[in-house]
This record gives C-alpha cells, sequence and structure tokens, in this order.
C-alpha cells in the first residue's frame, strides 16, 4: 500500500453507467474526494458523512430517478439529492423485497 | 487461434488440468478404506462423505448421480469405487455411471474381499497400477474452450463484492467469450437479481428457467424461515448488510451475481448434471461453499476461482480452488492461503480490469499446471454433496 493513500479520499465507480460511487476511505464533509473508473480520475465535492463502502452521488439524482450500480438498477430515489451527498436506505428505495425484505 | 493451456486429453474428448486418480466411497460405511487406500498411493485423491445409504427419492437420487459425476471428471485418469456391499447406492452401479467416460476403472467391494484389511489391500494394488499407468500420460496443448470454471465466494465481506467478484466477472467473460465455460450458483445469494439474470438468458426458456429456479429457492426460505425459531432472521438482506453500504437486496445479490461478469446464460443446470452446451450456465444450488463447489466439479468444472474478503483456507480433492481476496488486510493476513490480491484495486495499485486479466492468466496457468496454495497444503474440505430436506 501507497505510503499516500491512506491520507487520500477515494471512491470507485464499478460500471461506466453508475450515477454514483463506493467510497473507498471515510468521507467527511467539505472532503475532496478523488473518483476512480477504469482508466480515468475525477473528483467530487463530499457533502455530508460517508462511511467506507457507502454510496456517493455522483451527479444531481432527482425524486424517483434510478441509482446506478455494477450497470444495473439498485432502486430509486425517494427524494432529491445533490451531486457529493450520501446515498442509502434514507433517500433510497426498492420496491424488491419491500414486504419482507 | 483463441488461447491455449497445456492439459491431459481423456478418450472420451474432455481435458483434465490435473491427472489424478480418485478412491471414490459409494457410501460413508466404505469411507475408511477408501481413506487408507489414498493414503498408500501418492497422486490420489479421496472424497470422504456420509451419504449413500438410508437415503430416499430425490435426495438418494442426487447423491448417486453427484458422485457419478464426480468420477467422470476429467481431472481425474482413472477411478477406484470403493463399496460396502449391502448399501441403497450400489457400488456397480456407480461404476456403470462412470462407465461413458472411458477412464481406468475398478471396483472394490469390501464384503466381498472378505474385511477391510483385504479391501484395502486389493484397492491398493489397483490404485499403484492405475497411477502408473497415469503417469504415462503428457500434458499437450488445449484450447481454451475446453475449460470449465466453477465460480464460489465464501467468507465474504463488502471487498468481495466490490472488487474481487466484478474482477472475477471480468476473466469469466474472457473465457467464455473464447467458447470456454462457468458456472454460476449460490441461488440463495441472487434473490433480486432474478430480473437481470433472466434478461442475460440466450431465449425465453432459459429465462424461465432461470426465474423458476430462483423462485422456489425462494419459496424454500421463506419456508424454513416461518417454521423455524429462526423467523427473525430475513432471508433476503440482513441488518450488517445495510450497516455496510448496501441500500436493497438487489444491490446485495448484484455483488453476488457479478461473479458471472456480463455473459449470456446459455442454461440452468440442475445439481449432478452436466451441461450439454459450453457458455455459462446456472446452477442450483443453495449457497453453502462445499455444496456448491461439488455441484460445479460433478458438472464437469477442472477450476474453482474462490472470491473471500474475510479469508478461507478450504480447497477441493483433485480440483484447484484459486483463491482471491478484495481485502487487502486479509491478503497480507492470509498469504499462505489465497492466490491472488484483488485488494489491490482497493490501495489503488490496479483497476478492476488489470486484477480481472490477472486472474485469467492465473487460471490459464493453473489449468496448465500450476498448483495453488489450497492444493499445496492439502486442504480438500469442500466435497460436501447437497441434501434434499
Amino acid at each position: 500500500m501507497k505510503e499516500v493513500m491512506a491520507k487520500e479520499k477515494a471512491a470507485i465507480v464499478i460500471d461506466q453507467k453508475d450515477n454514483i460511487a463506493v467510497a473507498l476511505t471515510d468521507l467527511t464533509k467539505g472532503d475532496d474526494c478523488e473518483v476512480r473508473s477504469n482508466d480515468t480520475i475525477t473528483s467530487v465535492q463530499v457533502e455530508e458523512s460517508i462511511p467506507f463502502g457507502h454510496k456517493i452521488a455522483l451527479q444531481r439524482l432527482e425524486k424517483n430517478e434510478i441509482v446506478y450500480k455494477y450497470g444495473e438498477e439498485i432502486g430509486k430515489m425517494k427524494e432529491a439529492a445533490e451531486i457529493g451527498s450520501w446515498i442509502h436506505t434514507h433517500n433510497m428505495y426498492c420496491d424488491r423485497g419491500l414486504k419482507n425484505g | 487461434m483463441g488461447d491455449t493451456f497445456m492439459g491431459y486429453r481423456r478418450k472420451d474428448g474432455k481435458v483434465g488440468v490435473r491427472n489424478l486418480i480418485a478412491v471414490i466411497p459409494s457410501v460413508f460405511c466404505s469411507g475408511k478404506v477408501a481413506e487408507r487406500i489414498a493414503y498408500q498411493v501418492p497422486g490420489t485423491v479421496y472424497f470422504r462423505h456420509p451419504v449413500g445409504c438410508s437415503q430416499v427419492g430425490e435426495d438418494l437420487e442426487i447423491t448417486a448421480k453427484t458422485l457419478i459425476q464426480i468420477g467422470k471428471n476429467p481431472n481425474f485418469a482413472g477411478v477406484v469405487v470403493v463399496g460396502l456391499g449391502c448399501e441403497r447406492f450400489s457400488p456397480y452401479e456407480m461404476a456403470e455411471g462412470i462407465t461413458g467416460s472411458q477412464k481406468m476403472l475398478e471396483t472394490v467391494v469390501i464384503q466381498e474381499e472378505g474385511d477391510s484389511l483385504e479391501a484395502i489391500q486389493r484397492g491398493t494394488k489397483i490404485a499403484r497400477e492405475m497411477q502408473q499407468l497415469a503417469s504415462r500420460q503428457q500434458r499437450e496443448e488445449c484450447d481454451v474452450s475446453e475449460l470449465m470454471i466453477g465460480l464460489n465466494c465464501g467468507g465474504s465481506d463488502m471487498t468481495s463484492g466490490l472488487f474481487a467478484n466484478p474482477a472475477l466477472g471480468i476473466a469469466s467473460d474472457k473465457l467464455v467469450a473464447q467458447g470456454g465455460s462457468s458456472i454460476l450458483s449460490e441461488i440463495t445469494e441472487l434473490l433480486g437479481t432474478e430480473h437481470i439474470l433472466a434478461r442475460r438468458a440466450v431465449n425465453e426458456s432459459v429465462a424461465q428457467d432461470i426465474m423458476g429456479t430462483i423462485e422456489r429457492m425462494e419459496q424454500r426460505l421463506l419456508r424454513q424461515t416461518q417454521e423455524s425459531s429462526n423467523s427473525s432472521r430475513n432471508h433476503l438482506i440482513s441488518t450488517g448488510n445495510y450497516a455496510g453500504g448496501l441500500s436493497s437486496v438487489v444491490e446485495k445479490s448484484l455483488g453476488s451475481m457479478k461473479k458471472s461478469g456480463n455473459a449470456p446464460f446459455s442454461g440452468v443446470i440442475k445439481y449432478g448434471e452436466e451441461p450439454v452446451t459450453k457458455g455459462l450456465h446456472l446452477l442450483d444450488s443453495p449457497g453453502h461453499d462445499g455444496e456448491v463447489t461439488t455441484g460445479q466439479v460433478a458438472a464437469g468444472a477442472q477450476i474453482i476461482v474462490f472470491p473471500t474478503g474475510r479469508g478461507t483456507p478450504t480447497g477441493f480433492p483433485g480440483v484447484p480452488v484459486i483463491k482471491v481476496t478484495g481485502n487487502p488486510k486479509t491478503y497480507l493476513r492470509m498469504k499462505e492461503n489465497i492466490d491472488i490480491n484483488a485488494g489491490k484495486i482497493l490501495t489503488g495499485e490496479s483497476t478492476l480490469e488489470q486484477t480481472g486479466e490477472e486472474i485469467y492468466q492465473e487460471i490459464l496457468e493453473v489449468a496448465s499446471g500450476k498448483t495453488v496454495k489450497a492444493e499445496i497444503l492439502g486442504h480438500d474440505e469442500q466435497f460436501c454433496i447437497t441434501r434434499v430436506p
């Protein structure tokens, strides 16, 4: 592991179609987060605390907009969220498993 | 010409990546005799199991079909079937089932030999002779389309779904694109992705088969959770999953499903059966690591690729199990058990594509004879035939 990595704030995009990235470190509001895609690196300003392994919005997401991860729909937005926001069960829903999941 | 590897071509046209003699008890009662035979002859492996008698119906059929199919796996140049003599699944029926593979095949039955010592003695002589004959066969160049890999993840953590499984999916896609075969199982870990899997089916009939297979597993889990004292344990997603950042069952299952990349599904196979075409297949099996890989080896897989986040040392008799971890800490801690460090994606030293290529190249090398860590250390815990409740 490179020394510099521990200090860097980073997230990874699994599929080019995704509109979220997955945090590779714990993120806090105001962080300048490096967003790694296969051959490109961009950045996004973090809007709130996002734990390692959780999702960060790469664009503004509207209410009922589909959330893509792995290039597939994993759910829809309960409400709009700004770029850099934490995307999880508080603002995302999925019809599958709602009754018993 | 596509990629190639150096394998052992068998008389039935299949290709093995190992050249071993399998000593297989047809029933648990002959397990120790089989173990003693294998112990005396290097180049043999044996298959401990607790079944073969006092079973009925579908449960017995699955045991019978699986034991026969293990014997037919091309990694084995010869098979010694070891029976007791009064069991429900006859050792002769088992040997008859293996005959079609045209490999070296003998049956030793304890009650016919006299006692266990005499059975061990005869079995040892047979295994010795088979091993010597097998040792004369050379590896030859074979097309990668002859390879079938089994995909199974166990001891998962959040790095499995993010790094190790998608990287393995890239390797699997590469193999399937060249005419090779790959098997996804763990139906219990696919609930919620049935519509995505079905969309990847080669035709409507396969799509319906996928939907039906996942629906039946979900009904079975629902029955089990309703009737047991563990009914509060959700069968779809756990609170730990949510804490780790997964927001829906679809997201959770996608992490498991991505081991199979994006290739189309050529078909669904039942437990104890082998596919009739090449390409990516779905095998109907619950999520238990051993039950999954046993079903995959029975389907003809010569290699298993096994992502593990927390780290597990297990292996399969006579079949290399390539361990991949997406967790860089697990790799450092379990270096003697893990073959590939997909944790380099987390640390920024590698990309999903690069690690996918690394896994693919490892598959070719292992197919050509490179040993994996589970093999060297003698791990063989995964042989475990599924039961029908």
